[in-house]
């Protein structure tokens, strides 16, 4: 039996699954210190389900506290950033066009040094041990306890990176030291960015994965303990404590995915209506399309993988407006309980609407008997309107697609609607995030520029991708469960040999599921 | 446009980005390399063509390479300078101003980098009124001007200058140094004076880069159509373009291959309103030809640019993905980019996408 927690900006869900099927769940409200939410959730669902928590194989959490730290500019740390790059990439210094306020937080000490490497592997210079030492001295007379290591070409090869890490933690050995090759791809600035965010949360990823253990340990859980990632898959908390970043967007992506499990659909659109907004995303094969542009985090331009999703101002708590006309994109959000006509409030909310049009028991209805049923039916409609038009937008052909309704707030729509040819909202739709995040797999994953002159593009494909196994075995995954989830080949013009940069990405499930 | 500042800048790399039709590498590391200067107060000044002599000199500059490689090797703004100072020396003399190789892309952004370093004024216009991927493809060397000497540099000071046969041949070798040195060079050419600049640019196209950047984000601050907002700058634009919406599609395939060293592609489109329609573009670094039903609607050297269907943000060749809705649109070039010898050059025969060159207002 697993337990898969998702903890939301206003919301903490759990669920716990055994054998591919949710067997109790519950929401609570999300806690200051996310570690008594986190307590709250497991042990509502272990005492409703009356089960011992010797039974649990594993726990899976997925949390958007880093991501709001850093969109709040909270619990940040100050930083040094350091770039292996000279003589080369030193006409742009780190962290221009962030916003004001974040570089101010961080507070950055930074610093160019001889490193790095060239496309085809070659080292721009060679690694000066001494100039680091000296930068080290630099640091230790600062209060920076967080350092970003981002080197030209790492996702080439790390191998830089980490030996300045180990010259640095010798001098330095509290210190927190974030490497960019674990963390972007090609794209020095992007990656870079990515990494000083990295090592400004550094701090708090030791407390919440501190705050989680010790919310398992207060439950004599004794299973072990799994993190969500941007991509679906998990990852342990001591590399959580290193590379907390790359939790960034994995709420939408476990939605997606415990949607697609929940429904069995495996190419499907998701709607995940929430309280204030809804995201509309596009899964095939059981996971999330991901983004391929740039992606701004806080402000700060990053080349995460994200999952491709349209964010709009419609959920169960958006306010309506002129007659029905106008719906959000502002919300009562969590004071719905309080505002909504339903409630006894002040306010006519979408869940009003939907209590009016389809006779539901929330709250109150009699304090809405007299409402307006033009209003009903122009909201109805405009409600309709917006969820058609981001539907469209993440459809891929003009064929009519099903598609899945998940989270709090599905409630506001229960019609089908343009371009949909099946509305489907599974059992246990409101907890989809934290059933996505129980159905966690492990990755293994292979980037970098192969020469295809030498092996042939096929066989070229076929080591890396027994490479890109072997990591994904490496993480945990059970060896005949493990399969290619994803190859991107991309060719280097002007290169010779053929060079492609290709990146396969290999996913299995964990042994204890 | 008269000088490039922090209020323009956006605009500008903007409309850099749609010249560069898919191609000419993405100007965000340029836009950010040039935030960071014009940030610490400087302008850059823009000048007319017409008001330089003839007899000065002036200095294309660009950075040469692999748009891949650019976004972890950087452009060098030392390393340009000196390419600068060493083609003074060369011609024995100090340049005037400077000017761009290249309108779109990442190179539409470097001579204001260098001028911000230098103070020296950037010309309106440039050599391609757009990208291409070669340096003889350039209307100052279809008008007689010499590629050579092309000096080819790094930031580590190896320094090669090629002095070619022609013009292709200097691309020949630059191209063979520039990836020794890891496929990012910083490059000096096509040295000129005043008067072979007149009458060899494709002149204005720094403003215009900067006003179709100002049309696409005031139609958006209006709350029009940004396509529109690009359409209707046509109809008025100082330059007079014949300018088209070709396409209104979502990205239904998308084949890429590396072939002799180019990117090639093939982006499949398929109509929003009519699912039986379909737009197939053929790249090549850049966006080369368009058609609907095996006819071309647009080609080289005609501009074919992707924008995003609702916010009209330019889509480079890399950025161009599955189930992406875009408007496809098409903008004449100017007449010197159409005659016989440029076509030669950088039409659609040498470029090996259609037989003959037809101009876009005569298919549309």
């Amino acid at each position: 039996m697993q337990i898969g927690v998702d903890v939301g900006g206003t919301n903490t869900d759990g669920v716990i699954m055994s054998n591919g099927k949710v067997l109790v769940s519950d929401k609570t409200v999300t806690t200051p210190n996310v570690g008594d939410g986190v307590f709250n959730v497991i042990k509502s669902v272990l005492d409703k389900g009356k089960i011992s928590a010797d039974k649990i194989t594993s726990v899976m959490i997925g949390t958007t506290h880093f991501t709001n730290a850093l969109v709040e500019r909270k619990r940040l740390q100050k930083i040094a950033a350091i770039r292996l790059c000279l003589p080369a990439s030193d006409s742009l210094v780190q962290m221009i066009g962030w916003p004001e306020d974040l570089v101010q937080t961080l507070n950055p000490v930074k610093f160019f040094a001889k490193g790095g490497y060239e496309v085809d592997g070659r080292e721009i210079s060679p690694l000066d041990t001494d100039e680091i030492n000296k930068i080290v001295d630099k640091i230790s007379k600062t209060d920076v306890d967080s350092i970003a290591i981002n080197s030209v070409y790492s996702p080439l090869n790390s191998e830089m990176e980490e030996k300045a890490a180990e010259i640095i933690s010798k001098k330095l050995p509290n210190v927190k030291i974030s490497l960019s090759n674990a963390i972007g791809k090609v794209g020095l600035i992007e990656r870079e960015n990515a990494t000083i965010i990295n090592a400004a949360l550094s701090k708090l990823a030791e407390d919440i994965v501190e705050a989680f253990e010790t919310a398992l340990k207060n439950l004599n859980i004794k299973a072990p303990l799994y993190i969500s990632q941007n991509d679906g898959t998990l990852m342990r908390p001591e590399k959580v404590k290193s590379y907390p970043v790359l939790t960034f967007a994995c709420g939408p992506t476990n939605s997606m995915r415990g949607a697609a499990f929940l429904s069995g659909i495996e190419e499907s659109i998701i709607v995940d209506i929430g309280g204030t907004t809804s995201d509309i995303g596009y899964i095939k094969q059981g996971f999330p399309r991901q983004s391929a542009v740039a992606t701004d985090v806080g402000g700060v331009r990053t080349n995460f993988r994200m999952p491709d999703i349209v964010s709009i101002g419609l959920g169960g708590g958006s306010i309506v407006r002129e007659d029905g006309k106008i719906i959000g994109p502002d919300s009562v959000g969590y004071m719905l309980t309080k505002k909504a006509k339903v409630f006894g409030g002040d306010t006519l909310t979408t869940t009003d609407i939907a209590v009016a049009k389809y006779n539901l028991k929330i709250g109150n209805p009699e304090l809405i008997k007299d409402i307006d049923k033009n209003i009903v039916e122009n909201a109805k409609k405009q409600i309709t309107k917006l969820l058609e038009d981001s539907i469209d937008k993440m459809k891929t052909s003009s064929q009519d697609v099903p598609a899945i309704f998940v989270g709090g707030g599905t409630i506001i729509n229960k019609e089908n609607v343009k371009g949909v040819s099946e509305l489907i909202i599974p059992e246990n739709f409101s907890v989809a995030n934290a059933v996505g995040a129980a159905l966690g797999q492990v990755s293994g994953e292979v980037d970098r520029v192969f020469h295809y002159d030498k092996l042939g593009r096929d066989k070229t494909i076929e080591q890396a991708s027994i490479e890109a196994k072997e990591k994904a075995k490496e993480a945990g995954a059970i060896e005949k469960s493990i399969e290619i989830m994803e190859i991107n080949e991309n060719p280097l013009a002007y290169l010779p040999g053929r060079s492609v940069r290709l990146q396969i990405k290999a996913i299995g499930d964990l042994e204890n599921i | 446009m008269k000088e490039l500042t922090l209020k323009n800048l956006d605009d500008f790399l903007r409309g850099t980005a749609f010249l560069g039709t898919g191609g000419g590498g993405n100007p965000y590391v340029g836009g950010l390399m040039l935030r960071q200067e014009l940030e610490k107060g400087i302008n850059c000044n823009l000048i007319k063509g017409s008001e330089v002599d003839d007899d000065a000199l002036i200095i294309p500059i660009a950075v040469m390479g692999a748009p891949t490689v650019i976004v972890e090797r950087l452009p060098n703004a030392k390393s340009c300078i000196k390419a600068l100072r060493k083609m003074e020396e060369l011609m024995g003399k100090k340049a005037t101003a400077l000017i761009g190789a290249e309108a779109g892309g990442i190179n539409g952004t470097l001579p204001f980098i260098l001028s911000s370093y230098t103070g020296l004024p950037v010309i309106d216009g440039d050599g391609m009124g757009r990208a291409f991927p070669e340096l003889q493809m350039c209307t100052f060397g279809v008008y007689g001007v010499n590629c050579s000497p092309v000096i080819v540099r790094d930031e580590k000071d190896n320094e090669i200058i090629v002095n070619a046969e022609n013009n292709h041949a200097s691309e020949m070798f630059a191209r063979v140094v520039c990836m020794q040195m890891g496929t990012k060079s910083e490059i000096a050419l096509y040295p000129m004076t005043g008067k072979q600049m007149k009458e060899t640019s494709v002149h204005h196209t720094c403003t215009l880069a900067y006003e179709i950047g100002k049309s696409i984000r005031e139609a958006r601050d209006t709350g029009k159509s940004p396509l529109n907002g690009i359409i209707d700058y046509f109809k008025t634009s100082f330059d007079k373009r014949f300018c088209k919406l070709l396409f209104e599609g979502k990205v239904t395939d998308l084949l890429r291959e590396s072939t002799d060293g180019w990117a090639k592609g093939t982006v499949k489109l398929t109509s929003l309103s009519d699912p039986n329609q379909e737009m197939v573009v053929q790249l090549q670094n850049e966006f080369l030809i368009a058609l609907v039903d095996n006819k071309p609607v647009a080609m080289v050297p005609d501009l074919i640019c992707l924008v995003d269907l609702e916010t009209a943000e330019p889509i480079t060749a890399e950025d161009v993905k599955y189930g992406q809705r875009v408007n496809v649109i098409g903008v004449s070039v100017p007449e010197n980019m159409r005659s016989k010898e440029a076509l030669d050059t950088f039409g659609p025969v040498p470029f090996k996408v259609w037989d003959e060159y037809i101009p876009i207002e005569k298919i549309s």
